[in-house]
């Protein structure tokens, strides 16, 4: 027990130092991710003149809310582990007795770490900018935010970590990874919150992954109407068939794994 | 005329280079479809509380994301393909070469290399403004007009990517500011006036994305207005001029590696 808790603690301590070494990057990141504050702009001029769904403020705070999921939920295992595997570097992780999964998925914690005084920064800016847009969640609607959130970080990392193992049979997995991006980028609920989408188009989105990455953790955080226990089984579902899937591939992709230029 | 014929050049080779990767471009019109049916779909949602957006119809609102698919078809093809680069030529010092060759150093960087991913976006946004356009019972003379207002918003985006290149004389890992730019482009789907006043400011002026899409297209529209084209026109010769003394400031700095 102790033993574990001394690895994971080397873990985190060695990839945060890590992780500091890219603040420059992770800013530029973080900027990169503004775009879901260009569709706030539009989606609450929209909102403010016609008949939707959700109020302009209520659509404002639906933006904001979705840029603090994405920030909250980045990953980016795939393009890690398709250089491990096309360079070979996957060999001496293979030979330490921990799965080398442990690595990124502390890589990627600390990143969040990295990240938060930045985001904080640029959170209390966008505020002051836009006060009228300011508020605090319930005590109850942000601890199940908080949950979603970190349910849809887990179940993104499992699709992006379970695309990876593609790699083992193919240099272009990315590619998958890509057209995987473009239905998220349109279900997720990142252009617009699913209570603007067509009645049979939401109802369809919903039973996929993709509005759990981005809507329900949304929508907890603005305080909108959500069925909770129907989200989270759903999206549960979703975790237990992409990481049975993942383990599947990455026994079958080991031993197809040639270890290139080892 | 040595210049055109460089470019002729250029063009072949890197055509001639392309097609040894036949799936990429499989790949690439695929992605392309898809993300203009995401497009498509995404507007759509905002005619379903609203007959207009920010006061253009549907079919005048496709026309901005035709010029919007039309310029990632640029990016894509033209300056990434080429400006990108400039940052490893500057890792590994190979940039003496450029610079050694008997042609301009800032027309050999942006006109090198013509990437084949960007063609399904310029198709389909060619397409999109054409049936639109169609739609809306446009004439040629229309489509003409729309041209010159296209080459400013295309001489302004070239000018700001081009001097985000050259700043990695100084800094090495450009690649992330690229990254912000592109993403703060995305704004060039909308119509300028379907934002509020505080990003309507932002993208007129300090982004100019207001220039790139919503100006062709309102010019197209035949609603094109004297002020706004004046500025899309000084805009683009006062970037160019910045754009041209800021790479011969840059290359001032520049050591070379290894030496």
């Amino acid at each position: 027990m102790t033993m574990l808790v001394h690895k994971i603690r080397t873990f985190l301590s060695v990839y945060y130092a890590h992780m500091l070494e890219y603040r420059a990057e992770i800013v530029f990141w973080m900027l990169a991710g503004l775009f879901p504050f260009i569709l706030m702009g539009v989606w609450m001029e929209a909102g403010a003149k016609g008949q939707f769904a959700l109020s302009a403020v209520d659509l404002g705070r639906y933006f904001v809310a979705v840029f603090i999921v994405r920030q909250m939920s980045v990953v980016w295992v795939i393009w890690e582990f398709e250089r491990q595997v096309v360079e070979g570097r996957l060999s001496p992780f293979l030979l330490q007795p921990i799965d080398p999964v442990w690595r990124h998925v502390a890589g990627h914690l600390c990143e969040r770490l990295a990240r938060a005084p930045f985001f904080v920064a640029l959170l209390t800016a966008f505020f002051l900018f836009q006060p009228d847009l300011f508020w605090l969640p319930s005590f109850q609607n942000g601890i199940a935010a908080l949950a979603a959130m970190v349910c849809a970080f887990v179940l993104r990392f499992l699709i992006q970590y379970t695309f990876a193992m593609l790699c083992f049979w193919t240099e272009r997995a990315s590619a998958v990874q890509e057209f995987w991006f473009l239905l998220y980028l349109f279900l997720s609920g990142l252009i617009a919150p699913l209570d603007v989408f067509p009645e049979e188009m939401r109802d369809f989105a919903l039973w996929t992954p993709f509005p759990y990455l981005v809507n329900f953790p949304a929508r907890l955080l603005v305080g909108l109407e959500t069925d909770l226990l129907r989200s989270f089984m759903i999206l549960g579902a979703w975790m237990v068939v992409f990481f049975v899937l993942n383990r599947l591939l990455w026994r079958l992709g080991l031993r197809q794994y040639s270890g290139m230029g080892a | 005329m040595k210049y055109l014929r460089l470019l002729r050049l250029f063009l072949s080779t890197s055509i001639q280079a392309e097609m040894e990767y036949r799936l990429n471009f499989v790949i690439a019109a695929l992605s392309s479809i898809g993300g203009l049916a995401g497009s498509l779909f995404g507007l759509s949602l905002f005619y379903r509380g609203n007959d207009v957006l920010g006061g253009w119809v549907w079919d005048e609102a496709l026309v901005v994301l035709g010029f919007f698919t039309l310029l990632q078809g640029v990016s894509a093809s033209f300056l990434s393909a080429n400006l990108s680069k400039i940052v490893g030529y500057v890792q590994m010092g190979t940039l003496d070469f450029v610079l050694l060759k008997p042609v301009d150093s800032q027309f050999w960087l942006s006109t090198r290399a013509f990437s084949l991913w960007g063609i399904p976006d310029l198709l389909l946004g060619t397409f999109i403004i054409g049936l639109a356009g169609t739609r809306l019972g446009l004439g040629p003379l229309d489509y003409l007009s729309a041209l010159f207002p296209l080459l400013c918003g295309l001489v302004t985006l070239y000018s700001l990517w081009f001097m985000l290149g050259a700043t990695s004389i100084w800094f090495v890992k450009v690649y992330n500011v690229t990254e912000v730019l592109r993403k703060t482009l995305e704004a060039g789907r909308f119509p300028i006036t379907a934002f509020p006043a505080a990003w309507r400011i932002f993208f007129t002026y300090v982004v100019p994305v207001a220039f790139m899409t919503s100006v062709p297209a309102e010019t197209l529209l035949g609603r094109g207005s004297a002020p706004w084209l004046l500025g899309a026109i000084v805009l683009a010769a006062t970037l160019s001029v910045i754009a041209r003394s800021f790479w011969h400031f840059a290359l001032r700095f520049y050591t070379s590696a290894s030496s």
